[in-house]
């Protein structure tokens, strides 16, 4: 049982301000992941939860304790971080029992614990070896165990995939989503890969520039990104941009670019109403835009010159030049389609997206 | 894609003699052989010799005859030598403690973060760098039975009521040239203990606090082993560059007072040079070899231990 919660959450380098007011609550048992390009202060703010960086203001309380004085020791963590920080002279069982030892443990409970995060982690057979007798997913298995053994309240995970190559880090995301499903622990998670933060946390928080840009469920992030930042950091591929005019057509508010004209249907309408006239950015997933067909109202039908064609199998992801902006479409894998061919496409009018040019914030 | 084979080695027409390198046979031995000459002229060849000498009567101007171990039973009966024995593994002892405690307590505190950092480093050097003989003439002033500044310091400040003859009394000679050297040692320990610390990821400090170990026991559980090999390598050199010796002890008492603070060199440098007994002061040098090459040998088997481990 742990929450965590910070308060007003500042952290000051020097002249540098890395960690600007952030203000969380992370519920208990929840699987939190901190997503943000490098250098937006994801892993200051880890840091500070595990008492390894001081906090400049703000407060941070673990349950009910404020925790902004006490030591890692006593804050009754655990870590796993990016290069593992495995002890090299200590075999694997060694750096397991090694938090435990430091806290005084029995020594058949420790035996106890080794053995059951290790059937866990499925590593018993490595126990004596040393740390660099391992492959890096081994290594990250133990330092998995040695997180795991000390039962804290909460995990905190330090870019922990990083490290590991394209088709292990799938294996081990798969591994923790199941680990944190059995193990129903308070675990806050920071990446710079947004596909390990949709698929894993229960809530993810988008940070940059020290700010928290938004929280909320995975798909919540992806269906309404609060702004132009997380719209274009979610979802890969990224979502599309066109810097459009808002004006009204006829009646109807309409987005309007050179070689562009999309009208807004329903709710977003009458929001751009207020701003008729004002600059603003106009978002759309690739996965949003088909091949026009009869059934496409005109409005949201637009002209679009192909200039790469990128096959993968699954789907084509098509980079065109639609008036002034360059947008990427993903379509059926069927379609016949080759570079410099003009088509007539059609994108989903609830899954507009409108951005004020100024805020970048959602419209 | 078709991988297209590397294009052959075109075999370029090399001289018959110039064949021969690539059998890594001869390549081997044409790459060993400078040092392998080298070795032999500066290093065997001399130690040879060194041995030839100890088992003569040479003296100066005399070339001698084989007399066998005469020299070496004599030495061995010789009371000067057995003090020389005992001072030289005192000294080595001693210093080698107190430079590796204060070597690593300084490379701890340099391995923090403050300002001026890289100057500190820079400055922790210079009892290092300064040529021994002249550092130690400093030192022989300080410790001068008339003029010593730190007679006049304690002097002044009231602890003592009478001069300390630092280099006239047996003991405290001894104690002042195990001074000089631990103040002219802790620098090479503290910078190379600072290296070795600096490759110990701060992550491992990080998971350890995590862990619940505090400072101590960081250092005891994280620290202490991960330096160990670093560790070991430093004493060994300390360990022989100090048992053997010569220029501190010869500025500083010239072995004395009364052979009081004579090592292995500078007893065979006096009784071979100063006296002209060659053979006797070869015999003497050779009589650390068989200490030195335990120590040595001791140590190396150590090193590997830990490094494989």
């Amino acid at each position: 049982m742990a929450e965590v919660s910070l308060h007003k959450l500042n952290k000051k380098f020097d002249t540098t301000h890395v960690v600007k007011d952030v203000d969380l609550q992370i519920r208990d048992k929840e699987f939190m992941v901190f997503v943000g390009p490098s250098g937006c202060g994801k892993t200051t703010t880890l840091r500070m939860i595990a008492g390894l960086e001081a906090i400049t203001t703000g407060e941070i309380r673990i349950d009910d304790r404020v925790v902004n004085e006490v030591p890692p020791m006593d804050r009754d963590i655990a870590m796993v971080f990016q290069n593992y920080a495995l002890y090299p002279h200590m075999s694997v069982a060694s750096n397991m029992a090694f938090g435990l030892k430091m806290r005084k443990f029995e020594k058949a409970e420790i035996e106890k614990r080794i053995n059951n995060a290790a059937s866990i982690l499925g590593i018993e057979s490595l126990l004596e070896r040393k740390p660099r007798q391992l492959s890096g997913g081994q290594r990250q298995r133990v330092a998995l165990g040695r997180a795991i053994v000390r039962d804290p309240k909460v995990f905190l995970f330090d870019e922990p995939l990083s490290n590991l190559d394209a088709k292990l880090r799938v294996q081990m995301r798969v591994e923790l989503k199941k680990l944190h499903e059995r193990l129903a622990v308070t675990s806050v998670y920071v990446t710079h890969d947004q596909v390990e933060a949709m698929t894993l946390g229960d809530r993810v928080v988008v940070m940059k520039d020290g700010l928290v840009q938004q929280v909320g469920e995975p798909l919540e992030l992806y269906n309404t990104p609060a702004n132009r930042f997380v719209a274009g950091f979610i979802g890969s591929p990224a979502m599309n941009f066109a810097d459009v005019t808002l004006v009204e057509n006829g009646g109807k508010p309409v987005a309007d670019a050179p070689g562009l004209r999309i009208g807004l249907p329903g709710e977003l309408a009458t929001r751009a109403r207020a701003k008729t006239g004002r600059k603003a950015t106009l978002g759309i997933r690739p996965e949003d835009i088909h091949i026009a067909t009869p059934a496409d109202a005109p409005e949201y039908c637009f002209e679009a010159v192909v200039e790469v064609v990128e096959q993968l199998g699954s789907e084509i992801l098509l980079d065109m030049r639609v008036g002034e902006a360059l947008m990427v479409a993903s379509v059926e894998p069927t379609l016949r389609v080759r570079a410099h061919d003009t088509l007539k496409l059609a994108l989903k009018p609830e899954r507009l997206h409108l951005f004020d040019a100024e805020t970048e914030a959602a419209i | 894609m078709t991988v297209s084979a590397l294009p052959a080695a075109e075999s370029k027409r090399l001289s018959p003699r110039l064949r021969k390198l690539e059998d890594e046979r001869w390549l081997a031995l044409a790459l060993l052989a400078p040092t392998a000459i080298l070795l032999g002229l500066f290093i065997a060849y001399p130690f040879f010799e060194g041995v030839m000498l100890s088992l003569s009567s040479a003296r100066v101007g005399q070339p001698g005859e084989f007399v066998g171990l005469k020299n070496f039973h004599k030495i061995w009966d010789d009371s000067i030598f057995r003090t020389t024995v005992w001072n030289t593994f005192w000294y080595t002892g001693v210093t080698t403690v107190f430079k590796l405690a204060l070597g690593l307590w300084l490379a701890i505190l340099l391995n923090r973060h403050f300002k001026g950092k890289a100057i500190i480093r820079a400055f922790i050097l210079l009892p290092f760098i300064i040529p021994t003989v002249l550092s130690t003439f400093a030192w022989k002033w300080m410790f001068d039975p008339t003029f010593s500044v730190i007679n006049w310091t304690l002097f002044q400040l009231g602890l003592i009521t009478t001069r300390i003859n630092w280099l006239g009394d047996p003991d405290l000679a001894m104690t002042s040239i195990i001074i000089i050297n631990i103040w002219r040692g802790v620098p090479f320990f503290a910078i190379t203990l600072l290296a070795g610390l600096q490759t110990i990821s701060p992550e491992l400090h990080e998971a350890a606090a995590i862990d619940g170990a505090r400072p101590w026991q960081r250092f005891w559980h994280v620290t202490w082993p991960l330096l160990m090999p670093v560790t070991l390598v430093v004493v060994l050199f300390s360990v022989i560059q100090t048992f053997a010796d010569f220029q501190l002890v010869y500025v500083m008492t010239g072995g004395g007072p009364a052979n009081a603070t004579h090592l292995f060199a500078t007893y065979a440098y006096q009784l071979g040079i100063g006296t002209g007994l060659l053979a006797e002061g070869a015999a003497i040098s050779l009589a650390m070899f068989p200490f030195l090459f335990v120590i040595v040998v001791v140590q190396l088997l150590y090193i590997r231990r830990v490094e494989t481990r």
